[in-house]
């Protein structure tokens, strides 16, 4: 059974995203966004517009060889399960997947034999940076809990790169990761894909014209964390209440910025409205140019935020824990939105009492969209066992889902539901180059990440500690270079 | 007459717990945890709650129940060696949870035990997961000394916790050195004005005396403890907390001192042999998660173990113990890919937590007269896709049934034309 056909057609790459990969060509359909995200391009000089990327990325990926990995298993990422195949990695970018490749004249060549090759891990909910390690007063750093509604925050100004997390995690496989700010807030601000690449600043680890996110939290937190201090929210509904004056809001900031582009644009002496960082983030989303990640357990909470995704005009990219996914999947498959979810974990609060570990594998194989996600520095470390244990769970319940079908869950789904999806996430020509090679099945808990490659660079090597990054922080420490 | 049934019939025909009886668990491939080692197409015989036999060449009694385990690993059940199971249903909910008391009075003196619900949801989906034993934690309060934790079996019965006052637990590690008052200092004085006042009692508490540390009621709990007749459990994690834990230990006799937590382990792990001091560490624990722990390392088990460290494992701090101790075997498994040797791993779930809580004789093991504790797992139980087919505990077969499960099968068939709240 391949993955491929079943995949719900998300909206990363319509004319809406402002991603680079997908933009071309593509954005006529709405003067709107082209006025929004046009930077200073629209050859009006004196119109005033939102420059959309003021702290670009700066990384430059390692120089790629040339390698061929021969005679591993691969799966694909998308459903795909290749005996004996090989991979080739020029230029950083994938160049061949196949069996019997010739290995190019120069090219390293891996012996890939008992082994399994896939595409990275990429981890769609991290609080890596915000909250590193070790985790002490100064480093909490992701949430902004001082305003219901901080969506003016940006999780990159939070994230330290020197935790020493992300190199634990580079151990597990992950390449890409999306670090959000926590979920006290009702919109708790802006997340940021990254490389999961060493770098003396943050920008040196963004993910090159991904899209911006934004952390929007349903149900206890907010409502805990504001209604213990006597302001709302203080109830469900006050965050219902919350979320929709924000976007009446928003919508009016749009209309606001619209009028002046078009009013500036036929010439006329207008003056632009006053550019607020909260607004900004909110009419991102109302352009469709930020993806909506929402923090969100129980399912009539999801069936209440997709109807207000409807009343505002906006799409909700993915729930993330969303532990009773298993009881809305065609409700999520309706209205296009994914499900990013733990194996096994629940019970800490109350919106987390119906965990199965059915979750996952129900509702992937009950039409929606499924993945996998941590959550947590220590689970980053193992989403393959952790997509193996759900994988387990779903075929004792009946399930029928391949081991190639139920990888999609850690590369090309996260990858899709964060605007990536054509960049990586999947052993296809021309993607990233992106891989892990595994020492055995990585369903298996014994199973080690042997080497990752991220943009065709070896970055990792379990057996060769030259290969093996070791942040700042842990420099003259007890835990040294240990794994 | 023997009766034959498949291992998933058996787990199903427990409408009412039978009396005991005779089970013959066949077939398959039996991990002793004796010196007789992995046994293949072994049978075990369970009587009246107890094993009476292991052995390839077994005989099946004329009354036994047989339980196919062909193509299938038997095992002793996994005893989860730092668990809160029963004492927390929704962490969040402090109505819900009776592992700590930040407003009492009292702190050595509170017993787990009389807070333990055996009907707490987590008992079952524990249990399919192929726990059948665990100590329960207090969490700490006030001071440094959470309380007295105890023994229980996880069949959900009235009876199933069966020891109390098994130890008492006590956090010297970072964290309590935060309770103390703000330093390592001001803990390790609590701890010795505590075991000072408990030598004391009753005596010091005469009249109008009070004592150093404790009040009078959680000195009398705390002196089995000075007495060594209970073991002290005490949280730690840096190198030098740990060698500071030797010396107490070694100043304190006949103190019988259980350390947990033990993230720096590794770097004092002859001290600890030396001194013959267990230890219950998390093998997934490897983050700088605070200045407590900056040696942290996935080799921390393998490296004590090494070292000829009794080792048992748990699920904390990288997991939670109320919810999820199930998850030890993949932890155990994490220990093997890390280099543990099997057996060895698999002993620190079963066997060894048995013996750092002096039941070594009864739990833990496949051998006759330990107790009738047995899981039929459809694969290797340390990976991460097997699971129990059939848990026996106290000799009896136990539903593989929880609210979980129930919840699944309500919404597995989406399509199903009857309201979800009527399908049960």
């Amino acid at each position: 059974m391949t993955l491929k056909p079943s995949l719900p057609a998300l909206a990363v790459c319509t004319a809406a995203i402002a991603l680079a990969a997908c933009s071309s060509g593509s954005d006529t359909a709405s003067s709107g966004e082209s006025g929004s995200s046009g930077s200073n391009s629209g050859g009006s000089g004196d119109i005033v517009r939102i420059n959309l990327d003021p702290y670009p990325s700066t990384y430059t990926p390692r120089p790629s060889g040339t390698t061929l990995i021969r005679g591993a298993t691969v799966l694909d990422g998308i459903g795909g399960q290749i005996e004996n195949g090989d991979v080739l990695i020029e230029n950083g970018r994938i160049a061949a997947v196949g069996t019997g490749l010739e290995a190019p004249d120069g090219a390293t060549v891996v012996d890939g034999a008992g082994r399994y090759v896939t595409p990275g891990i990429i981890d769609i909910h991290s609080h890596l940076g915000a909250y590193p390690s070790p985790g002490v007063s100064a480093h909490s750093d992701g949430n902004e809990a001082t305003e219901p509604v901080t969506a003016e925050v940006w999780v990159e100004h939070s994230v330290w790169p020197q935790d020493p997390g992300f190199e634990h995690a580079l151990a597990g496989g992950v390449t890409t990761l999306h670090v959000l700010p926590g979920s006290a807030n009702l919109f708790g601000g802006r997340g940021i894909t990254l490389r999961n690449v060493p770098g003396r600043t943050v920008q040196e680890m963004k993910f090159p014209d991904a899209p911006y996110t934004l952390k929007m939290a349903c149900g206890e937190n907010p409502s805990r964390v504001y209604g213990n201090r006597g302001r709302s929210p203080a109830t469900d509904m006050g965050n219902m209440a919350g979320y929709r004056a924000s976007w009446i809001e928003a919508s009016n900031y749009r209309d606001s910025w619209h009028e002046y582009w078009e009013a500036a644009e036929n010439g006329e002496d207008v003056d632009p409205p006053t550019q607020d960082l909260e607004l900004d983030t909110l009419m991102g989303v109302l352009e469709g140019e930020i993806l909506v990640q929402q923090h969100c357990y129980r399912a009539d909470q999801m069936a209440q935020i997709m109807d207000m995704a409807e009343e505002f005009g906006y799409q909700v990219t993915t729930f993330h824990h969303a532990v009773e996914a298993y009881k809305i999947p065609d409700l999520l498959a309706e209205h296009n939105v994914c499900a990013a979810v733990w194996a096994d974990w629940g019970g800490f609060k109350m919106e987390a009492y119906d965990t199965v570990r059915e979750n996952l594998a129900m509702t992937h194989a009950n039409g929606a969209c499924a993945m996998i996600h941590s959550d947590d520095a220590n689970g980053i470390q193992r989403l393959n066992q952790e997509i193996a244990k759900a994988l387990a769970d779903g075929r004792r319940a009946g399930l029928d889902i391949s081991e190639a079908e139920a990888w999609a869950w850690a590369s090309s789904r996260p990858a899709q539901a964060l605007g990536i999806g054509d960049e990586t996430g999947s052993l296809q020509e021309g993607y990233r180059a992106d891989v892990v090679l595994w020492s055995g099945n990585p369903f298996s808990t014994y199973t080690r990440a042997d080497q990752v490659w991220i943009d065709g660079a070896l970055s990792y090597d379990r057996r060769n500690t030259d290969l093996q990054p070791v942040r700042d922080f842990m420099l003259g420490q007890p835990g040294e270079g240990e794994q | 007459m023997k009766q034959l049934i498949s291992v998933l019939a058996a787990s199903v025909a427990l409408a009412a717990p039978a009396a005991a009886q005779t089970y013959a668990v066949t077939n398959g491939r039996v991990v002793t945890n004796t010196d007789a080692g992995i046994l293949e197409n072994a049978t075990v015989i369970v009587r009246d709650g107890d094993i009476v036999a292991v052995g390839a060449g077994a005989e099946i009694p004329e009354d036994a129940t047989v339980i196919d385990a062909s193509g299938n690993w038997v095992t002793p059940g996994v005893f989860a060696a730092f668990s809160q199971l029963g004492l927390i249903e929704v962490a969040l909910e402090g109505s819900t949870t009776d592992d700590s008391a930040n407003e009492s009075p009292f702190s050595v003196a509170l017993d787990v035990a009389d807070g333990f619900n055996p009907a707490g949801t987590y008992l079952a989906t524990n249990r399919m997961e192929g726990v059948t034993r665990a100590a329960i934690f207090p969490s700490t309060g006030h001071n440094i000394f959470a309380g007295q934790g105890a023994l229980i079996d996880t069949s959900g019965e009235a009876d199933s916790l069966f020891q109390a006052g098994s130890f008492v637990y006590a956090d010297l590690s970072e964290s309590g050195a935060g309770r103390a008052g703000g330093s390592r200092p001001a803990a390790w004085a609590f701890l010795e004005a505590a075991l000072a006042d408990a030598r004391g009692y009753p005596g010091r508490f005469s009249g109008d005396h009070e004592g150093d540390a404790l009040n009078r009621y959680d000195a009398a709990a705390l002196l089995p403890v000075a007495r060594g007749r209970v073991p002290l459990v005490m949280a730690v994690n840096r190198a030098a907390d740990i060698r500071r834990a030797i010396r107490f230990k070694a100043d304190n006799a006949p103190i019988q001192l259980i350390l947990v937590g033990a993230a720096e382990g590794w770097m004092v792990a002859e001290e600890l042999a030396a001194a013959d001091i267990p230890v219950i560490v998390d093998p997934l624990e490897d983050l700088p998660s605070s200045f407590d722990a900056l040696g942290a390392s996935l080799q921390n088990a393998a490296r004590l173990q090494d070292a000829g460290v009794d080792v048992a494992y748990s699920t904390a701090p990288t997991a939670d113990g109320y919810f999820n101790a199930r998850l030890v075997p993949q932890h155990a498994g994490n220990a093997v890919a890390n280099g543990v040797p099997w057996d060895e791993a698999f002993r620190a779930i079963t066997l060894t937590p048995a013996e750092i809580y002096g039941v070594g004789d009864r739990y833990g093991a496949l051998a006759p007269g330990y107790a009738g504790d047995v899981v039929v797992w459809d694969g290797d139980p340390l990976e991460v896709m097997s699971a129990p087919v059939a848990v026996l505990i106290d000799g009896e077969p136990t539903a593989l049934e929880s609210r979980q499960t129930q919840l699944r099968d309500r919404y597995i068939n989406i399509t199903d034309d009857t309201p979800f709240a009527y399908r049960r």
